[in-house]
């Protein structure tokens, strides 16, 4: 009879339920765990092998590693002259790196090989670069060398046309963000002020100071009212969704769904809180009064006044209480966010939380430039040689950059003070080149 | 030897006869479809490739790139500069790469006894049994067949040859090029094109 009942219970999750707890079969990665009572994101077919786990890899990973300009691409390895390589490593798929669910050989960028994979395929290398002779197989990721899919940042030519410059650029500014041009590109009007849509009569509440932090706000500045997030008074809704967010902000709002606040959000799920991650993991500090806090577009901005310098800085330590972010108000950076707060600094030339790890980058619509705010913060996290030309190098130097990046103590105390450690690649290059 | 899977010369073939078999010509009523010669298939991929080839690296990278126009930038690292094209090698890599992804009826590289691209020297027997047969038979190609991953496949190898001082000023002057006496006319290096043969 028990064992009856636990078949039907079990079976019930298994064919039955959308999520299935104790189907599990293992710790997931970092990168995964917000999304791993969700099965059927990875595994498409519940047989279907790694071809269907390949396929759900690609759906939502394609576009980045595109964007990286993948330097080992599924489409270097399809070439049959490759297949004793493949019979050794099959580069083809993803899970021969990544196998997600296996915790005890899970480390850094959740690669579950042994560290020697780079010896498959490149084991010669010292005959072509001298300068790499005797190096051993672990040094060949280590920070400013090699990434296996993103080396935008250090590739040789980059390293040689950036190997001078001062370590800092005091003088240094960000660029402005201009979201109305970019709407403007993509066709979205922002509905035009009309007679009533300011209106709040209807609601039996006192909405004195939610009218005053809309009045200062930037949605005032552009026109947009009441009515256009909450509808008029017959229609109304309390809380607009990320959906009516995502109307205008649409770049802004897919980078949230990509990240690790948003995904899981992304896929119907309950907002990600950061109990949810000290339970996953438990490697990340959080604040204790915060940690149900759902992560949404208002947790970070406030629905009224929607300014941003809020969202920079005490949004991001309102929840986070790790060494790094602890650090942040003491460091040179932090001192940066402080005189602009006094008012002596303009903001472009501070540096906050979201600086850099919501950094604003160039973006191209229907051949538009415009300054979008990557709101996914894991874009450039990890490998953090990712961070290099998007966010270090507008105020620091190529060198400087790849030593500080690659000092986890330097990390820990939020860059206050010099790197300790020197990484050989630029010298390297700049002698081979020479 | 016959490639046995309906490709696409084979399909003409096909219609071909087909239509043929409607009309009042009784010699070609005899005609049956017996798919298509490796050979064939082979030869008429190469003369499509070898033409992109040609133009792209004649009419965009040599016209307009440093040698001539200056106003494109043929690089490796194109997409981190405003001006950058594809250097024809790339551009040739990316139409096999898209190719790939439509298709496994045939693959096709460049690869060379003088690779700047390490990974782009011959790597089984028959790539460098072809590619120093073209080099001591300019203007021949070389037919083969191998097994690879448990697949035959019929391999031909087919002279790539530099057609523009675009094509040797740059591999002359690359770090990273094993040679630097390139001139116009030479085989540089070769296009291996694989058809696998049970199919």
């Amino acid at each position: 009879m028990i064992a009856l009942s636990l078949g039907g219970y079990l079976g019930v999750q298994l064919v039955v339920e959308p999520q299935k707890p104790d189907f599990l079969i293992g710790e997931t990665t970092h990168a995964h765990h917000q999304i791993e009572m969700e099965c059927s994101v990875c595994h498409l077919e519940p047989l279907g092998g790694v071809a269907v786990l390949q396929e759900s890899c690609v759906t939502c990973h394609k576009e980045e590693l595109e964007i990286a300009q993948d330097s080992h691409p599924r489409s270097k390895f399809t070439d049959p002259r490759n297949a004793d390589t493949l019979a050794k490593l099959d580069a083809r798929l993803c899970v021969t790196c990544h196998r997600e669910h296996n915790a005890d050989i899970t480390h850094e960028m959740a690669v579950t090989l042994p560290q020697d994979f780079c010896f498959h395929c490149h084991e010669g290398i010292a005959e072509e670069r001298a300068s790499h002779e005797g190096m051993g197989f672990e040094t060949c990721s280590s920070a400013g060398c090699h990434n296996y899919h993103d080396n935008r940042a250090i590739y040789e030519k980059f390293l040689v046309e950036n190997a001078l410059g001062n370590w800092v650029n005091f003088d240094a500014q960000l660029p402005n963000r201009n979201i109305l041009s970019y709407m403007a590109t993509l066709g979205i009007q922002v509905p035009s002020a009309q007679e009533g849509s300011r209106s709040v009569a209807h609601l039996a509440v006192d909405t004195t100071q939610i009218q005053n932090h809309w009045e200062s706000s930037a949605h005032n500045n552009s026109n947009v009212t009441c009515s256009t997030c909450h509808g008029i008074k017959d229609q109304w809704v309390e809380k607009p969704s990320l959906e009516t967010c995502q109307d205008c902000h649409v770049d802004e709002s897919a980078g949230f769904l990509r990240g690790k606040h948003g995904m899981r959000l992304a896929q119907s799920l309950s907002p990600m809180t950061p109990r949810q991650s000290l339970q996953a993991h438990g490697d990340l500090a959080f604040k204790q009064d915060s940690l149900d806090t759902p992560l949404g577009c208002n947790s970070c901005h406030d629905a009224h006044s929607v300014e941003v310098e809020t969202a920079a800085v005490s949004s991001c330590l309102n929840c986070h209480d790790d060494k790094h972010s602890k650090s942040f108000k003491a460091s040179p950076h932090g001192r940066l966010w402080s005189e602009f707060e006094a008012g002596t600094r303009a903001q472009n030339s501070a540096v906050s939380c979201a600086t850099c790890h919501l950094p604003r980058i160039e973006a191209t619509t229907f051949g538009v430039k415009r300054i979008l705010v990557q709101h996914n913060q894991n874009d450039t996290l990890k490998p953090n040689e990712k961070m290099i030309r998007p966010v270090c190098m507008s105020c620091h130097s190529l060198p400087f950059s790849i030593d500080a990046l690659a000092d986890p103590k330097l990390i820990e105390n939020n860059f206050s003070g010099q790197p300790s450690l020197h990484i050989n690649s630029v010298n390297m290059s700049l002698e081979r080149v020479k | 030897m016959k490639y046995s899977k309906q490709l696409v010369l084979a399909s003409i073939v096909t219609v071909g006869a087909a239509l043929s078999a409607c009309s009042e010509s009784p010699e070609m009523e005899a005609a049956a479809p017996a798919g298509i010669d490796p050979k064939v298939f082979t030869d008429s991929l190469f003369a499509v490739m070898n033409s992109d080839r040609a133009n792209y690296t004649q009419l965009i990278v040599q016209r307009l790139g440093p040698n001539v126009a200056n106003r494109i930038k043929p690089d490796e690292h194109w997409e981190d500069m405003e001006e950058g094209a594809p250097l024809p090698a790339q551009m040739f890599r990316y139409g096999a790469e898209k190719v790939a992804e439509q298709t496994d009826d045939f693959t096709y590289s460049l690869q060379s006894l003088w690779p700047i691209n390490k990974q782009n020297a011959p790597k089984t027997a028959i790539e460098t049994a072809g590619l120093e047969y073209i080099r001591d038979n300019p203007g021949q190609n070389f037919y083969g067949e191998e097994e690879l991953g448990g697949v035959s496949y019929y391999t031909a190898v087919y002279p790539d040859v530099a057609v523009s001082p675009a094509c040797t000023s740059c591999h002359n002057d690359h770090i990273d090029t094993p040679r630097t006496d390139f001139a116009i006319g030479d085989v540089m290096g070769g296009v291996v094109i694989r058809v696998p043969l049970d199919m």
